[in-house]
């Protein structure tokens, strides 16, 4: 679907539905995919989100180290160290330095930057393990359910009410007291069995519709298989959904694997997790507040940047959410274009002008105030 | 109709037996409930662990014991029936303490779920009236921030500095002028970009609100008001009419001649009530609260009766919410009399916020006392749970108010020369409530069993906890009591939620 038109070569035509659509000179023949992914770096919290979440990753993963290959960092997370300075912090900021112990030392002695990049580490891949499983689970579920409707629809969505009537803090917390002393690697694999079930509510929602457009018709008379129509034609349609609500399953997963290793059913010790670290210096709040902070301050963040990449997704993906109400005007750029069609609620191809093209009015950015009561963002979803 | 409520009775029962058997299942994987038994070396180890095996049934296979489990469970829907949820390792009978946590978590959450939902709705609404300005902007931002934060860290920061500040401030209740200053332009930043307008208003809402609360906050240093808190005849008065003239403002507008009538009536029976009440409120009860308070509804309704002439709906809700929120201002006043000898009372020492628990044990006094005691023990697992939840109601109260904001028939509304605040509250308001239903429905459901977190952070015996030593001490029917008691709540909101849902709407039809 996103085949890379060069824009010189688009035709300068507007698109045959859709609202009164403002283009601008950027938008005019960019694939769909380009489109989003502008749409997406525009939106600077998310991109800001992003680039910290990599580099706060990356940074720790350096730290521990990965496989057989040795972090840069001096101690392990399970080294006992003699205390020196009663386990105080070492980092200062400036002159910049990190001392011994950047982040103190626990109160038998372990290196507690050491513990903390561990457990973030391991929260991290835990939350993406946990989210991705869940996400192809319920993709799976969902494109089925939706696809062929019938007894497979009611038989895979009885069984996600059943698994949606445990809360999945409730039913975590159940697997975890099982498996959780098979290391953090299982623990996810386990959860994330258990949390597809609203993804794979909203992608049967997204098939149901795509599947009655004439693009599916086309396919299967042109003789695809089903499995070809599910996954090249339908699924990249509903990719938009699949990728949000993936992101923000992860964004929901790394609080429900900190808050159940925090109750005792996720991570074990001698393993760390940032909510194993908390739970552990919970009461060592007032003599050593560092102990509760950095962990505290990493699953605030981590949790925080995820969910604004998600936010940014979202309106990448649907930029409708994004309209100004009111009698307020955003300035249009110098060359938009504005082209009046029919609204946006009018089914398409009802209100169709000869060939094809809406009316193209031509009225640029010094149109008046009062006109337009609200911004109207491009809408790629409703080109087909 | 009927045929889809049975249809949908049905399903739900055979889902919820499915879900008890997966869950049943995986608690008896879970974990061994002879596991402490094992290890222990006491003489009689090997009598106990019969004994167990003989109080759990341990000896039959899984889906035996589910069927048995299933079985005594089923009765307790039966009337009369002999209820019969199984018994816990001390073989207690779980169905007399599954009440009890059920009590103790009902009383948590509910003051929660309320705060969350009018806040959140309040919020939401302000940062979709307010699109794309620096307010709007903080409010995406601090409920972002909350979603964020796990209960655990919120409720350790609430000990800490909630709990613990509080107190030891009130050593010597006493604001520093730096704190009246920067506690004051922070008012008068918020209440400027809330009410909004043009420069010249902005400056004024901003001088206005940073004199008034720098005044206040001076006023309370100086006569030490936090060791002896009340509103007294000067404010109490003040407050009422302040509500019955917000109700007339927000509902039906300052040209409303009625209104003002009916919110009058209603305010100068609630000051006269505050007066002649005075000397007996300290002897009254919580049955004699409820009825004052009902007997203020009752007051507000009648005045709105006789005097809304062409609207008499819209004059007796606003009777009605002045006449509860004039009482509740009465009330409040009555408590803070109270506070003083609350907090001097020897149990409690000086430090009022607590920390544990859900009540101070062994304290002494009438129903006043008794309930601030409550109170002090709730306060902070409700704020902890309500900041949880009121960043979602924020973002989708935002989301769905944007949405009806676009609709036409808000320019239909707008282009016959309705006022804003009709439009506002009349047009659009009401129908962004309409999604905001189905996720207020879903969430009480998902709140009676949610708070396992907090409940351990604040050692409130509830049913989180219930599930929690249930779980941790490898014990299946008190786990099994907690999952029937929250898979039957979510279930029937949900299907309350579709019906709502089909009686608000008349555009969605159940079938």
């Amino acid at each position: 679907m996103s085949i890379p038109i060069d824009p010189a070569l688009e035709p300068p035509t507007a698109p045959s539905d859709g609202g009164a659509h403002v283009q601008t000179a950027d938008e005019r023949g960019v694939s769909q995919g380009r489109l989003t992914f502008r749409r997406f770096m525009a939106h600077k919290p998310a991109v800001v989100s992003a680039v910290l979440f990599i580099l706060i990753v990356g940074f720790a993963v350096s730290a521990t180290g990965i496989g057989p290959l040795p972090g840069w960092w001096k101690w392990n997370y399970e080294e006992l160290i003699p205390i020196t300075n009663a386990g105080k912090p070492t980092l200062t900021l400036w002159p910049f330095a990190l001392g011994d112990h950047p982040f103190g030392q626990n109160t038998v002695g372990k290196d507690y930057f050491a513990m903390v990049m561990r457990g973030l580490v391991n929260s991290s891949y835990m939350m993406f393990i946990i989210g991705l499983i869940g996400a192809f689970l319920g993709v799976i579920v969902g494109a089925l359910a939706g696809y062929y409707r019938g007894w497979v629809d009611s038989v895979l969505m009885r069984l996600t009410d059943i698994v949606i009537v445990i809360p999945v803090i409730v039913i975590g917390a159940v697997v975890g007291s099982a498996v959780g002393n098979l290391g953090p690697l299982l623990l996810a694999l386990f959860l994330g069995f258990f949390v597809w079930t609203g993804i794979a509510r909203l992608v049967r929602a997204e098939f149901l519709t795509l599947r009655e457009r004439e693009f599916v018709e086309a396919a299967r008379v042109a003789g695809a298989s089903d499995a070809r129509i599910i996954f090249k034609h339908i699924l990249p349609n509903a990719i938009g959904v699949v990728i949000v609500s993936t992101t923000l399953l992860i964004a929901a997963a790394i609080i429900l694997e900190t808050s159940l290793s925090f109750l005792g059913y996720g991570v074990r010790p001698p393993d760390v997790s940032l909510g194993l670290l908390i739970s552990a210096n919970e009461s060592a709040f007032q003599t050593r507040p560092w102990l509760f902070w950095w962990p505290a301050a990493f699953i605030v963040i981590l949790s925080l940047l995820v969910n604004f990449v998600g936010d940014g997704l979202r309106d990448a993906f649907d930029p409708r959410q994004k309209r100004i109400v009111f009698r307020k005007v955003k300035e249009l750029p110098e060359d938009a274009v504005i082209v009046a069609g029919t609204t946006a609620d009018v089914p398409e191809g009802a209100l169709v002008t000869a060939g094809g093209a809406a009316i193209v009015e031509g009225v640029t950015s010094d149109r008046p105030e009062d006109v337009l009561d609200e911004e109207i963002a491009p809408d790629p979803d409703r080109r087909g | 109709m009927l045929s889809f409520v049975l249809r949908r009775i049905g399903v739900s029962i055979l889902i919820l037996i499915a879900a008890s058997f997966l869950m049943y299942t995986l608690v008896a994987l879970a974990k061994d409930p002879l596991e402490d038994l094992y290890a222990s070396n006491s003489p009689n180890r090997d009598a106990l662990i019969a004994q167990r095996i003989a109080w759990l049934n341990l000896d039959q296979p899984i889906p035996v014991r589910w069927f048995n489990w299933l079985l005594g469970a089923a009765r307790c829907v039966i009337p009369f029936g002999g209820c019969d949820l199984g018994v816990t390792i001390q073989n207690q009978d779980v169905t007399v303490v599954l009440a009890r946590a059920m009590g103790a978590t009902l009383q948590l959450v509910t003051a929660s779920t309320i705060l969350a939902i009018v806040l959140g709705v309040l919020i939401g609404i302000i940062s979709a009236l307010r699109q794309y300005s620096a307010i709007d902007y903080s409010f995406t931002f601090a409920s972002f921030l909350f979603y964020s934060l796990p209960s655990f860290v919120m409720g350790v920061l609430l000990k800490v500095f909630v709990a613990l500040g509080f107190n030891d401030w009130l050593d010597s209740p006493v604001f520093t002028w730096p704190w009246i200053i920067a506690l004051s332009l922070i008012s008068g930043i918020f209440w400027q970009a809330i009410i909004g307008g043009n420069r010249q208003r902005r400056l004024v809402v901003f001088a206005a609100s940073v004199i008034t609360t720098g005044a206040m906050l001076y006023g309370m240093s100086i006569t030490a008001w936090f060791l002896n808190p009340s509103l007294g005849p000067i404010l109490t008065p003040l407050l009422i009419a302040a509500f019955a003239a917000g109700m007339v403002l927000i509902i039906a507008g300052a040209r409303a001649r009625y209104a003002w009538r009916t919110a009058g009536v209603t305010a100068i029976v609630l000051v006269a009530a505050y007066f002649v009440l005075q000397p007996f409120l300290k002897s009254f009860n919580g049955w004699g609260v409820f009825a004052l308070f009902v007997a203020a509804a009752l007051v507000g309704a009648a005045a709105g009766w006789f005097l809304g002439e062409y609207d008499k709906g819209q004059a007796i809700r606003i009777g009605v919410l002045t006449g509860v929120l004039g009482m509740g201002v009465i009330v409040l006043d009555q408590f803070m009399q109270n506070w003083n000898s609350y907090v001097n009372n020897p149990k409690v020492n000086g430090r009022p916020i607590a920390t544990i628990g859900s009540q101070t044990p062994n304290l002494q006094g009438d129903w006043w006392i008794q309930s601030i005691d409550t109170f002090t023990h709730l306060l902070l697992p409700t704020i902890s749970l309500m900041l949880i939840s009121f960043a979602a109601y924020t973002r989708y109260a935002r989301g769905g108010m944007l949405e009806t904001l676009n609709q036409d028939y808000i320019r239909t509304a707008r282009a016959k020369g309705l006022p804003e605040r009709t439009v506002v509250v009349r047009h659009a308001f009401r129908n962004s409530l309409i999604p905001i239903t189905t996720i207020v429905a879903a969430d009480v459901g998902a709140l009676i069993g949610g708070a396992i977190i907090t409940e351990r952070i604040f050692a409130f015996s509830g049913m989180g906890a219930l599930f929690n030593q249930g779980l941790s001490h490898a014990d299946p029917n008190p786990v099994m009591a907690y999952f029937v008691v929250i898979a039957v709540v979510a279930i029937t909101f949900n299907f309350l939620a579709d019906l709502a849902y089909s009686a608000i709407d008349p555009r969605v039809r159940v079938k």
